[in-house]
């Protein structure tokens, strides 16, 4: 075979395969714009056979719980990015320093955390009983703000950070707390970029710690607000009253297809976002493998 | 103690006490003046450091729950010590067998499948030319970004008994719809193949990365001695893969007994009769913690999961520090 018809092949493969892979977005979306009878009569289909934007009208009239989770999740992705990367780059610094002199024993104690954990338990006991963060935004902010992962690809990227540069800002007199924030935040620009972006995705995307610490309806993420629609649901559906409760599910809760534009409506600005951002998480991805 | 070893002091020479002392002081002084030249980038660290004793280390405490019988008004540790007695449900109830074969041969599967797919992907990217490919690329990564939630949704537009995908096409074939929720064996399948569309485009990225970062110089000289590419495949490429493959293998199953909760709790939509296939560790502490009332073994599977993936993980790493030194991860 020449070399032509082989890539025409791969072509071949890689279209099909990217096919598959992007099928079940359109499912999603080709529901949510279906009619509601449609549905009903001929099922779930790749192509309508009956239009409606009825769902959306239905999501943006009574759009509060939306706009309170948009702006739980935006709160918790603003705030959480930015105490994330300053605490990430805090805690890399001291142990990319070569010269300092506890450097072995606190890189052990951070990376420590990534092999041995007290499990799911009792973290849950400290941050209910001890912290008291049951039903806080803190609650979807702590958990995740110190990553190991996050911290060991800054401390590889500030290891090549030259020790010139900091020996001869110590002769002009600028202390430690100085050089790092005039020197070393500012020569970071590249990897706490990067570094945003994927913490950034975390906490947009957070539904764990909202499944275990948020039960009232002030502190809802988007996602923790999927997960409740779908779960009812399935509840009422499942359940034995499911006959009975018909007519309570048409009043009470989204139909099939509000479901589904609700998910869209929700994950939209994430999925329109992604391939701008995409060639950065490439860039993370490579600054990642090489170990510091 | 003192009365122990009556004979000790006599060995020892008159004057150590007084040097000891002096050395001791010496040495103290030392590591003083040490520690004044550090101070500065102890305090930078400080609050990481008070930060992540909180988060990481005092759970770690907890550990102990696993021996107690918790009651959330006794607290942690105003509970009674039971001794073993959270472990013996392991032995009894099926539950706990189930969940950690569900676990192991899960997480084996999704390592296998992950690694082969991911690597004939990146292979036969690495083939490819111009911009076809980063489209390939961003539409295989997409899925990652989604968070599980998403996903879920997505698997329930398929999966739905009455609308689902799935039911269609098998009554255009003419064949029954299943109610898949409801039955055992069908996840054995679905969730692999989740798991596989989920990760494939980020495990693709690393093998494709990998193979980028292989100097050109090789498949020049092979290229003068006239190799074609499939000879370049097999005798360069995969060679040369071969520490990056082994080491991201052996991390996995370092891991293998941490599940992952959103595919096994999503997906399968947390619905009992499908547990005896999609239950693992981590779902069932989470329903031990939320919904059971039945903390005790939660807590005993809990520890077992910290105990022995601390064990697998140190395993892990010290074969891989056989196999390549550099890429150990400690």
């Amino acid at each position: 075979m020449s070399s032509k018809n082989v890539q025409a092949l791969i072509n071949a493969f890689f279209i099909v395969v990217c096919f598959l892979i992007a099928v079940p977005f359109l499912l999603v979306i080709a529901i949510s714009v279906s009619s509601e009878e449609s549905l009903y009569e001929y099922g779930y289909q790749f192509i309508p056979k009956e239009w409606s934007l009825e769902a959306y009208r239905i999501v943006f009239q009574k759009p509060d719980p939306l706009i309170k989770g948009y702006g739980v999740t935006i709160l918790i992705t603003v705030v959480g990015t930015v105490v994330s990367l300053f605490m990430t780059a805090l805690m890399a610094y001291p142990i990319s320093r070569r010269d300092f002199r506890y450097n072995r024993p606190v890189t052990f104690y951070v990376f420590f955390t990534m092999l041995f954990n007290g499990g799911l338990i009792p973290f849950y006991i400290l941050m209910t009983q001890y912290l008291h963060l049951k039903n806080s935004l803190a609650a979807l902010i702590i958990p995740a703000v110190m990553n190991p992962f996050n911290i060991m690809i800054m401390k590889g990227f500030l290891d090549k950070i030259s020790m010139e540069i900091i020996e001869s800002a110590k002769i002009d007199g600028a202390r430690e707390f100085r050089i790092f924030f005039r020197i070393i935040l500012p020569l970071s620009t590249p990897v706490l970029a990067t570094l945003g972006l994927f913490i950034a995705f975390g906490y947009w995307n957070e539904w764990f710690n909202a499944l275990l610490f948020i039960d009232n309806d002030k502190y809802i993420p988007l996602q923790l607000l999927l997960v409740r629609i779908l779960s009812q649901a399935e509840f009422l559906a499942n359940s034995p009253m499911a006959e009975v409760s018909d007519k309570l599910r048409f009043a009470q809760f989204p139909t099939l297809t509000v479901r589904m534009a609700m998910a869209i409506v929700a994950s939209g600005p994430m999925l329109l976002v992604f391939p701008f951002f995409q060639k950065y998480f490439v860039k993370g991805l490579t600054v990642g493998s090489l170990k510091g | 103690m003192a009365e122990a070893k009556p004979a000790a002091p006599r060995v020892v020479p008159k004057t150590a006490p007084v040097r000891g002392r002096r050395s001791f002081n010496q040495w103290i002084r030392n590591e003083f003046r040490l520690f004044r030249k550090n101070k500065e980038l102890v305090i930078l660290s400080l609050p990481g450091i008070l930060f992540k004793f909180v988060i990481s280390y005092l759970p770690m405490v907890g550990l102990i729950l696993a021996f107690k019988n918790f009651r959330y008004d006794q607290g942690l540790f105003g509970s009674a010590w039971v001794g073993f007695r959270n472990f013996e449900f392991l032995f009894k109830a099926q539950d706990a067998f189930r969940i950690i074969r569900n676990t192991l041969l899960y997480n084996f599967t999704y390592i296998i499948t992950g690694t082969l797919v991911a690597l004939l992907f990146a292979l036969l990217l690495n083939e490819l030319t111009g911009k076809l490919m980063k489209i390939y690329q961003t539409t295989m990564f997409l899925p990652f970004f989604l968070s599980m939630v998403l996903v879920g949704y997505i698997g329930n537009a398929f999966l739905d008994f009455e609308n689902g995908y799935l039911n269609e096409v098998l009554g255009y074939f003419g064949l029954e719809p299943h109610n898949w929720y409801l039955e055992t064996k069908p996840w054995l399948f679905i969730l692999p193949l989740v798991a596989l569309w989920k990760g494939v485009g980020f495990s693709t990225l690393v093998y494709y990365a990998g193979i980028t970062g292989i100097s050109s110089d090789y498949y020049e000289a092979a290229k003068l001695d006239g190799a074609n590419r499939v000879q370049m495949m097999l005798r360069i490429t995969i060679p040369l893969l071969k520490p990056l493959i082994i080491i991201l293998f052996i991390l996995g199953l370092g891991n293998i007994f941490r599940g992952d909760f959103g595919l096994h709790y999503f997906i399968p939509n947390n619905v009992g009769p499908n547990f005896p296939t999609t239950d693992i560790i981590d779902t069932y502490v989470y329903r031990a913690l939320t919904k059971l009332g039945d903390i005790n073994s939660g807590a005993a599977v809990g520890f077992l999961q910290s105990v022995v993936g601390l064990v697998t993980v140190v395993t892990a790493n010290y074969i891989v520090r056989r196999v390549d030194r550099d890429s150990a991860l400690f």
